[in-house]
This record gives structure tokens, sequence and C-alpha cells, in this order.
């Protein structure tokens, strides 16, 4: 029901690529992170509260239809309908049901709470592909709420030694989250200072407002609006401005990175940034455990990450029938 | 232990020096003195005995987290540091109990435990994650298998308590020299402004000479101002005679008085309240024997007669840092000088005169002297520096005729100029298998020098080791492995190397800006600790020295 291909998974009985890794007729699109959004496919089908961010990586004339979560849509013999991953805004499980047989893929997806994307669904099935980015069980994510408070305490303290806190997480997605989940915070009154956002991650804050996500007020990063709050302000920005000249127009900085990776010491010290926060937008190795479960399935395939371990596990302590599905390095 | 842990983890997630102060005064301003005392001894790298072996610590953790060891052992492959590992992988505390004190973990629980039944360290260790969280989990791990490091220098340790407690660094450097033990009443003894802490025992900081890059023409005052030595290749070495002990220090800070019996009774001739600075030699009667010679020897807890006889011991005196139980460290050089010179007449010990380096040595007393160089002028002492190497001496010390014995390595009073290659003392940060008849052993080395609080990566080296030393490096590499990239291993930053090369050169491609040319080890420095490595700035000053 599901096949892989060179374009990238495919069903064949509803004539549909799910993130095609190249231009098809029809294409299912879980979310809009690069590697599984991409341009040039005749038609698009995405979750509704999705699409503004989709236009955003796609353009504003690509096709694309979008769907209501939960609505069961048929294509050729098979239904297919799309479930929130919680993710990012708008990402989507796609179920896929031919004569009474059910297939997941599950996309990226997270199962911890996130004030900017819908919450994850669980969908019973008999074969599920889940994705398997941190397939091992050192990867055990705290409560954000905690992270949160760590983030904030470390604002106070930078700000009362005057040094601007750059905040790094991907600009579509963490970026977001991070904002949204500082929002009590700021209305508390607890903020030491202005929000500022590097420009990657301004520019899609309308598609999230659109969608009803509530943020703190933000100005975007300029010469002049890092001068003006050099040494209170927070700035959000994607990892990759960190270590570049930009950085310098904040004035003394401290630096920390929101991933999953940071459960890691030596890779928080090899980030080389102050402070580290485990926050991630997958699914962590006890979250990955409960989909299984949840889901019922006996089949399940991962894709994404080190999924030899979770799959050697999974076969030999959980007796499930499993099967691997190549993707490519440097997914996010 | 809470508290510990805290400091642990602040200590751990900033590279910025004055967050690592102040963490540290914060810790010991809090801290009960008990805690204190064992905080201080581990952060200044107290070896402690691994109390449970790792691998076994690896099933415990598989079976309680239900996960196959081979998933365990997968999850080690990825994290690289098992107490990490472990920590990450256990389910939450189930107790609901507080965990102990620092001290009460290392007396109680860990103290009797290198001994114990495998039972009843499985006790111990249960208890312990019964009632503690991630973080000191992972503290306690380390604790337990006796690898405890921090990004903290032994120096920066010293310097925040001294700060902390209102007290000059030098004299809490010199208290924490050598042996002391973690209890409360040595802690408050340690920190205490006018405790006398004279444990019979204790040396002094060592006082340690810069590389001279430029040749001796730029010194202040002229030869007439400097006293030139030569500078042997041995270990730099204390000898103590107090109150009938008699100790052997080198310049690790330990004490290596059982590897050298002979010289610790020969200090007995000594008047009590004397310490030596000096080198200890392998010594024959025609003159200094190779370094390779004495480390033979210092490995050995008890030496046979034989190897005593093959390798006769010599501890040749620098300078005179106390005489009758009074510190001499302020006097001027020379004024030490005379002193040591009027102790040597007393003990009727005579140099051989047989040449600009008295090699001769007609056995007796194995205690002399280190003769000053005579030389009319910096050129000519030029000259006999470029023979010296045949001599068996790696080059000179100059020491200003009125310098103190300054503590750790202050510029100006003390350089050493050392004769060709140029060396460094470094330390091993990564290593790499060979290939070939090596393939198996890791014997491909990345070494590091210190800029500031880190260190960073100066050059390569696969060659200069004897198979034996191969081994036994590669043996202590595969213990200490903190990280894996690939084939490359990263190791817990502790030994020290000293790497000779001809050249230093700028270098773009390399972090720390320069390029070693030739370099190759030239031995382990088993007596150097680590923060007494060369820094990235004395690496910088030899690319002066030639052009
Ligand atoms: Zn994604």
């Amino acid at each position: 029901m599901v096949i892989r291909t060179d374009a990238g998974l495919y069903v064949p009985e509803a004539d549909v690529y799910v993130d095609p890794l190249r231009p098809v007729h029809r294409a299912v699109v879980t979310h809009g992170h690069a590697d599984h959004a991409r341009r040039g496919s005749d038609h698009y089908l995405a979750a509704s509260s999705g699409v503004g961010i989709l236009r955003k990586r796609l353009g504003d004339e690509a096709p694309i239809e979008g769907i209501p979560f939960g609505e069961r849509r048929t294509l050729g013999r098979a239904v297919l309908s799309l479930h929130p991953a919680g993710h990012i805004l708008g990402s989507a499980q796609v179920r896929i049901e031919v004569g009474g047989e059910v297939w997941v893929v599950t996309g990226d997806y997270k199962r911890t709470p996130d004030a900017s994307a819908e919450t994850f669904e669980p969908l019973r099935c008999h074969t599920l592909i889940s994705e398997c980015t941190f397939g091992l069980p050192i990867y055990r994510w705290p409560e954000p709420d905690g992270v949160f408070g760590e983030i904030e305490r470390w604002w106070v303290e930078n700000a009362a030694e005057g040094r601007t806190t750059l905040l790094c997480g991907y600009s579509l997605g963490k970026a977001q989250r991070l904002l949204a989940g500082l929002l009590p915070f700021v209305q508390g009154g607890g903020a030491p200072g202005t929000i500022l956002v590097h420009g990657a991650v301004d520019e899609l804050l309308p598609a999230y407002r659109a969608e009803g996500i509530a943020f703190p007020p933000t100005e975007r990063v300029s010469v002049e609006t890092a001068r003006e709050h050099r040494g209170t302000a927070l700035v959000v920005a994607p990892p990759s401005a960190a270590g570049t000249a930009w950085v310098r127009k904040l004035g003394p900085v401290s630096v920390g990175f929101a991933s999953g990776w940071m459960r890691i010491r030596g890779r928080r010290r090899r980030r080389s940034g102050d402070r580290g926060f485990v926050l991630s937008d997958h699914v962590d190795w006890d979250g990955l455990m409960a989909t299984i479960d949840e889901s019922g399935a006996e089949r399940v395939g991962l894709t994404h990450g080190q999924t030899g371990t979770a799959l050697r596990y999974l076969t030999e302590e959980r007796g499930l029938d499993t099967f691997a599905i190549a993707t490519r390095e440097g997914d996010t | 232990m809470k508290r510990f842990t805290r400091l642990f983890m602040e200590l751990d997630r900033t590279t910025r020096t004055n967050e690592k102060v102040a963490a540290l005064r914060r810790y010991f301003a809090e801290a009960p003195a008990a805690d204190a005392a064992w905080a201080l001894a581990v952060l200044t790298g107290r070896r402690i005995r691994r109390a449970v072996p790792g691998a076994r610590l690896r099933e415990w953790v598989a079976e309680r987290s239900g996960y196959p060891l081979w998933l365990v052992e997968e999850c080690y492959d990825t994290v690289g540091d098992l107490a990490e590992t472990l920590a990450l992988l256990l389910p939450d505390p189930d107790t609901g109990a507080e965990p102990p004190s620092l001290h009460t973990i290392m007396d109680e629980w860990l103290a009797p435990l290198p001994g114990a039944e495998d039972s009843e360290k499985r006790r111990v260790v249960e208890r312990a994650w019964g009632c503690m969280d991630e973080s000191e989990r992972l503290v306690f791990h380390k604790l337990l298998t006796g690898g405890f490091r921090v990004g903290v220098g032994r120096k920066l340790v010293t310097r925040a308590l001294a700060q902390e407690v209102g007290m000059e660094p030098a004299i809490l450097a010199h208290r924490l020299t050598g042996r002391w033990a973690p209890t409360p009443e040595t802690y408050r003894r340690l920190i205490s402004p006018d405790a006398e802490m004279r444990d019979a025992g204790r040396p002094y900081p060592f006082f340690l000479a810069h590389p001279l890059s430029d040749g001796p023409e730029a010194l202040d005052g002229g030869p007439e101002a400097w006293m030139v030595e030569w500078k042997w290749d041995g270990i730099r070495a204390q000898l103590i005679h107090r109150d009938g002990e008699q100790l052997l220090w080198s310049r690790g800070e330990e004490v290596i008085t059982p590897a050298f019996p002979e010289i610790g009774e020969a200090a007995g001739a000594l008047p009590s309240g004397t310490v030596l600075d000096g080198e200890l030699l392998a010594w024959e009667s025609t003159g200094p024997l190779r370094f390779a010679e004495l480390q033979r020897r210092l490995g050995r807890k008890r030496p046979g007669p034989k190897i005593r006889r093959e390798v006769p011991a010599r501890f040749l005196a620098y300078d005179l840092l106390e005489a009758e139980g009074e510190d001499l460290r302020r006097l001027p050089q020379e004024a030490r000088r005379r002193l040591l010179e009027a102790l040597f007449e007393e003990l009727g010990v005579r140099e051989p005169d047989d040449g600009p380096i008295p090699v001769g040595w007609a056995g007796g007393l194995p205690l002399g002297l280190s003769p000053l160089v005579e030389a009319a002028g910096w050129e000519a002492l030029a000259e006999l520096r470029a023979s010296a190497r045949e001599l068996g001496v790696e080059g000179f010390m100059l020491k200003h005729r009125q310098a103190e014995y300054g503590v750790g390595r202050p510029r100006g009073s003390w350089w050493k100029w050392k004769v060709e290659p140029l060396t460094l003392d470094v330390v091993l940060l990564y290593a790499q298998k060979g290939h070939g008849r090596r393939a198996s052993l890791y014997t491909d080395y990345t070494f590091g020098v210190w800029d500031g609080e880190e260190l960073v990566p100066i050059g390569k080296a696969y060659s200069g080791l004897t198979d034996r030393e191969i081994r036994r490096v590669d043996t202590w590499i595969r213990r200490n492995i903190t990280e894996r990239f690939g084939p490359v291993r990263a190791v817990e930053p502790e030994l020290v190397f000293e790497l000779a090369f001809d050249q230093v050169r700028p270098s773009t491609r390399h972090k720390s800006g320069l390029a070693l040319r030739f370099p190759r080890m030239v031995r382990q420095r088993t007596d150097k600790p680590v923060d007494e490595a060369d820094t990235l700035e004395s690496a910088r000053r030899l690319l002066a020295e030639r052009p």
C-alpha cells in the first residue's frame, strides 16, 4: 500500500506520493520543512492550518489544496485523511485506508506540548511508518515547562549582567514554539527586556498569527533595535546565525541552543554556546514506544535517524515485524 | 550531593572563567567544611579509587532499566561518557528520598566499596539510584568509576577558594601541595589565615622557568646579573628532611622515595629542616644515563639490588628552599646559592673537577651540588651550549641573582635556554589507531597546549616511543576514552608528553594558528601534572626562535 520509490514514499491505490523527493503529479505534504516540502509538483495536498507556511516555502502560486484534519478524502481506491502530528503548526500524519487495511505515515511528530502546534493524535493502524530521529533510549525529553523556566531564568541572569540573550532554534517551528512558549512569562511581567527576532524567523510569524497562534510582542533585529535593546533583549535566531558576524551587532551575548541534541553533554560542549536547552520537535524514545503501542500495529517501519538500533530492539524485544526506510541525512 | 551537583553542572555548562570562579566561590561559601574538603580534593585532581568496574555498572543499568545490554552499549557509543550514558538511561528515582551529603557519600558509601562483595556494591549503587536525579547520578557515577573531570584546572579552583576566604593564592597553593586528608579539620586549617600548615612532608610549589626564545642578549642587566646552571635531563624534584622524615617529591607532586630509597637514606645526612630543589638523575661513574633509564626505576615501588646497581640514582641540588626549618624562598637567588654551597661544604661533598660539565662520580653519598656554569659573557655561553647535548644536558637555566623563589611561572627572573630541538610539554587529547604492524594499537596522537582554561590542539605525532611504551599508553587510552568521532578517540586530558620538533610556523589551517615541523615524542612526562603543560603563548614565543 505504501512503497518506496526513487521519488519517495508512493501509494499506488491513490496515485499519490508522501513528501516526494522530486516533482510528481500529486503530492501529500506532511509539513513545511525543506526536506519534506519540495517545489515543482503539479498538485499538493496538505493540512489547512499548514498551508500558509507551505506558501512561504513553495511560493504563492503553488497549487496547494488544504483539507481540515480528520476529513476523509477518497483518492482512487484509497481513503486518505490527515491528522495532527504536533511537530509544527499544520504538520500532519497521513492515514491511508484501502479495503479495511490501514497504514499510517507519521511524518515528523512529537508528543510533548507546544503552544504553536496542534496536539499529536494517536492513530490505530495495521502498519505504522514512524520517524526515528532520536531512536535511542538516552533521548527522553524533560517537561517543556521546566525547560522554559530555565530559559527564562537564563534571560534574567544575562540581563542582570548586561549581556544580550541569543536563543537559537530552527527558524520554522522551533523559533515559533519558543516565542509562543515565552508568552505567559512576558504577559506575567517577568521579561527583563524586549524580544527581537531574526528576519528568517520574523517572515514566518504572519502565517502563524493567521491561524490564531499568539506570540509576545517582537521586533525585528536591525542595527537600530539591536543598539536600543542591547544587554536586555532576548534574540531568537536560527542556529546558522550564531558564530557569524551578524552576532556582533548584539554586543556581548550569551548564546543558547534549543534542540533535542542538547540532551548529550558532549554535544552541548561542542556546540560552543553557553547553554543548551533540551527542547525537541521530534518524538523521544518513550514517545516512539508509546506511539507504536497505541497504534496496535503489527508491522513497523522506521525512517530518519539511527533506525537500525530501534528496529533491532522492536524485533528482538517486542516481537514486531519491522522494516527500515532509508532517507537522507540532515533531516529536520 | 545536591550542592556539589549544582556546582558540577554550573562548571560544566560555561566556558567563561569568571563564571566558573563565581560558581566555585558560591559553593565554598555555602558548603559545610566536611563537604568542601571533599569537593576541593576532587576538583584539584585527587585520584579516587574505582569502586565499581564500568562493565559491571553497565550490566546493572541494563537490568534496572529493562534494556538489553547491547542497547546500553550502543547508547554508550553515541554518548561517549559512561557515567553520563548510565544516568540518561536509568528510570526516574522512586524512593522520594533526598541524596545524602557529598562527604557521607565519599566517606561512608564509597570508601568501603573497593574491597567489598559485589552484592554490597550493588546495594549501595541501587540505594543511590533510588534517591538521585539524573544530574546527581551523573556525578555519582563519575565518583564511583574514579573518572572525575570537569572543566576547571587546579589553579582556578585554588584561586577561587583563596578569593572566597581572603588569602594569598600562593599560600593556599602551597598548602594544597602534596598529601592532605579531605576532612573538615584539615579543610579548616587549609583556609585558616594564620594556621601553621607545616605538615612534615609538604614540599613547596615548584618555581618554573620560561623558555628563552631570542638568546640571552636581551635580558636585563647583562651577564653579570645572571647565574647560569646546567639544565639536566632528569626529574625535577624536592628532597625534604624534616623531623626525622625523608621524602623525595616529583614535580607531579608524588612521593617517589620508595622508588629511590638511596636518595631518601642520603637525605638523612642533611640537617633536619632542610628542603632542596634539584634534579633526580640516573648516573654511573662516567656520567649521566639516558632519561629512559631513569624511567625504568620510576615505575618500581621496591627496586631490587640488580636494577639499583644498573641504574644508580643521584640527586643534584640547584637550590636551598628551607634551612633549619626556615623558609628561605624570599632570599635573593645568590644568597640561597651561598647557603647551599655552605651546606654541601659541611656535608663534605666535593665535585670532581673534570671539564665544563662534571660528569664523573666516584660513588658515595648520592647527593651533589649542581655546578654553576662559568663563561666569559653570552657569546662564550652560546658556544658551550652548542656542545651541551653531547654531554647529556638539555641546555642552561638562567636565574637572576636577585630572584626570589616564586610560585608558578611568573615571567622574568628564571629562564630556560634549551639546546635544540625545540620542545613543548603537551597534553594527549586524541588518539587514533596506527597502520600495518601497529594497526591494532592507538599510536597516532594529537596533542594540545593550554589556551586559558582550554586545551587547543597543536600537533600530531606517531613516533618516538618504544613498543613497550606504546603498549602502555594504548592500554591507558582504552580506559580513558571520553568521546568517539569516527576512528578518532578523545581521551581524558591527563597524560603529558614532551614533544620535540624543528620549527614552529604560523598556520591558518590549525585552530592554534601554529604548525609544528617534524614533531616527535621524546618521552612521557609522568612527573608533570597536566596543569603545567605548556601554553599556546609559550608555543607562540618559539615562533621567533628560528625565522
Ligand atoms: Zn520537520
